[in-house]
């Protein structure tokens, strides 16, 4: 018994004991790698854990399995690798959202390919039972393949929408909830009948619908949610893409696949719950799409024009010399200005003037959670100085500066007051309680995604700073020296 | 493996991710949803198997197919991960 590990190793055809024992591990480092995530001090250590684990999985799947397409899978591998070196070399912090949806769209391919494979070579992955798959792999597999072409299907459609190749307004097509809860229930009647019928001739057709309709309705599901959502959507495929790996790893008995897919689908998920509390809304109703689409923004009376203030870079810098305590707001304006250099420049010259900066970030800024967060570190703002919403809002009633630099519905203070606003019950920051609001926008003419007017534009204290964020922050930096 | 112990593995697995996903500093989100990205693409183990086990020339070519697809994701995953991590720094005290 003492020896039949080592016996196993010998005889890699009857899978040895070492085997699940190495996935096993392979899992703990996944689990070590999230772990290390809990601060940034322990996050590098974190990732190299889950190379490690990475390593190991594929080590072990390497050496316990027919070898003899090693050049071919090597190959593969030099490929995948290369392309997957140079896209996270190149690509632009900025760009990460689009990144993330993409990359989640390869898992999903990925565990459809697998799938697919799994149901022509069973034996290959040890599925067969009586030289047949048993239904309930064939529930498993089916599952797979579902959620893996959901994952690659929505994630497209949501990269085209980050990457400004798809319009971000969501696309309403009528009686689509009809459509979509039907086609959801044909893949699960569909993979019923799949996992109920035998032989080659009679499971081929409803495996191949199942892949198609999901397919589609990963477009489908995707398509009517605005750009606002996306920081929703990117998490729910981010689960998906583990719910996925899980299903996969349920068909081959991989306890590798299966603790990382439950590990990501719950990452996923709590993002997602995140992301909505924030923004007060439900799960169902962001799934449900429409959110900002002309035919529920627009109320037919003709929005009046209210006085507001309007001031120049050199106004904002007079003030922001005199101020002793400044916090800085930024949104997704300022990921698209790529302002966030130009916004590190200013805070340095304002602490050498001895003002205490601090940068407020919500967590909905931007299209993917944490996206401000990796924009403003990608700048060298220490982290210590970036806070989050329920830790600095107590903080604005001693401000002398609220600085809002491309958001908008984060400050707006109609989601306290006015409960028939669309943000209604969404937290946002008090920066009412400044002294003074600077507030950076393009022109008066846009008003946010969530399309509701914003009473801070016309406080008393409010400054508009109407321009180019990057152009008029380096205007300011310029004016203070 | 049997079927309950897959489950019981996943559910205790679930739970697991929900408290370590919890403890994960929100300034560190972004780095979490490319890291699991990455991690989730040991599917790759389904696809190797596919492209190395002889029976079905097709199921060795998607088999291959996957493992490029995955390795875009573990090494692009891995090194944007590793990429963002290092840019999050504090000032020496």
């Amino acid at each position: 018994m003492t020896f039949s590990v080592l016996a196993g190793a010998a005889d890699a055809a009857a899978t040895p004991a070492w085997v699940p024992l190495a996935y096993l591990v392979s899992g703990v480092f996944f689990i070590l790698a999230l772990r290390g995530l809990s601060s940034p001090a322990t996050s590098r250590a974190g990732n190299r854990n889950g190379i490690i684990g990475m390593l190991i999985a594929v080590a072990t799947t390497l050496v316990t399995h027919d070898i003899a397409n090693i050049v071919e899978i090597g190959i593969a591998i030099a490929i995948g690798g290369l392309i997957g070196f140079t896209i996270a070399r190149r690509i632009a912090m900025t760009a990460m959202p689009e990144l993330v949806a993409g990359f989640h769209s390869l898992v999903g391919l990925a565990a459809v390919l697998v799938g697919w494979a799994a149901y022509l070579n069973p034996g290959a992955f040890g599925l067969l039972v009586d030289g047949a798959i048993s239904p309930v792999s064939k529930v498993e597999m089916g599952l797979g393949i579902a959620i893996g072409a959901i994952t690659f299907s929505g994630s497209v459609i949501a990269f085209a929408k980050l990457s400004g190749k798809m319009s971000g307004s969501p696309i309403l097509l009528p009686g689509r909830h009809i459509i979509n809860l039907g086609t959801l229930a044909a893949i699960i009647v569909l993979t019923g009948l799949f996992a109920a019928a035998t032989g080659p001739a009679a499971t081929l057709p409803f495996i191949v619908a199942v892949t198609v309709l999901a397919f589609a309705i990963g477009s489908l599901l995707i398509i009517p949610i605005g750009g606002a959502d996306m920081p929703v959507v990117v998490s729910m495929l981010n689960s998906y893409s583990g719910w996925a790996a899980a299903a996969m790893g349920f068909t081959l008995g991989n306890t590798a696949m299966i603790i990382t897919g439950a590990l990501v689908g719950s990452s996923g998920a709590i993002l997602s719950y995140i992301m909505c509390r924030a923004m007060n809304r439900s799960f169902i109703s962001v799934i449900a799409g429409g959110f900002g689409a002309d035919d529920s923004g627009g109320s037919g009376e003709p929005r009046e024009q209210r006085p507001y203030k309007q001031g120049s870079a050199e106004d904002a810098a007079y003030m922001l010399e005199q101020a002793e305590k400044v916090i800085i707001i930024p949104g997704y304006g300022m990921a698209v200005a790529q302002a966030q250099h130009a916004l590190r420049e200013m805070s340095d010259v304002l602490e050498e003037n001895g003002t205490e900066v601090k940068f407020a970030i919500h967590p909905v800024a931007g299209r993917m959670p944490g996206h401000m967060n990796v924009l403003l570190a990608e700048a060298s703002v220490d982290y210590d100085k970036v806070f989050e919403l329920e830790d600095i809002n107590s903080e604005f009633a001693q401000a002398d500066v609220a600085f809002i630099i491309g958001a908008n519905d984060v400050v707006n203070p109609a989601a306290k007051t006015d409960k028939s606003s669309p943000i209604y019950g969404m937290p946002v920051f008090d920066v009412d309680k400044a002294k003074q609001v600077f507030f950076i926008k393009r022109s008066m003419g846009g008003v946010g995604y969530a399309g509701v007017d914003n009473d801070v534009f016309y406080m008393d204290q409010t400054v508009m700073l109407l321009s180019d964020a990057k152009k008029m922050v380096e205007e300011i930096v310029k004016a203070l020296d | 493996m049997d079927f309950i112990s897959i489950l019981s593995i996943f559910v205790l697995a679930c739970f697991v991710g929900y408290y370590v996903v919890w403890s994960v500093t929100p300034a560190l989100h972004t780095p979490l949803m490319a890291v699991t990205n990455a991690i989730s693409s040991v599917i790759i183990v389904g696809a190797l198997i596919a492209a190395a086990e002889a029976g079905s020339p097709t199921a060795k070519y998607l088999g291959l197919a996957g493992v490029v697809l995955a390795s875009i994701n573990i090494f692009g995953g891995f090194a944007v991960t590793e990429r963002m991590l290092a840019m999050y720094k504090k000032k020496e005290k």
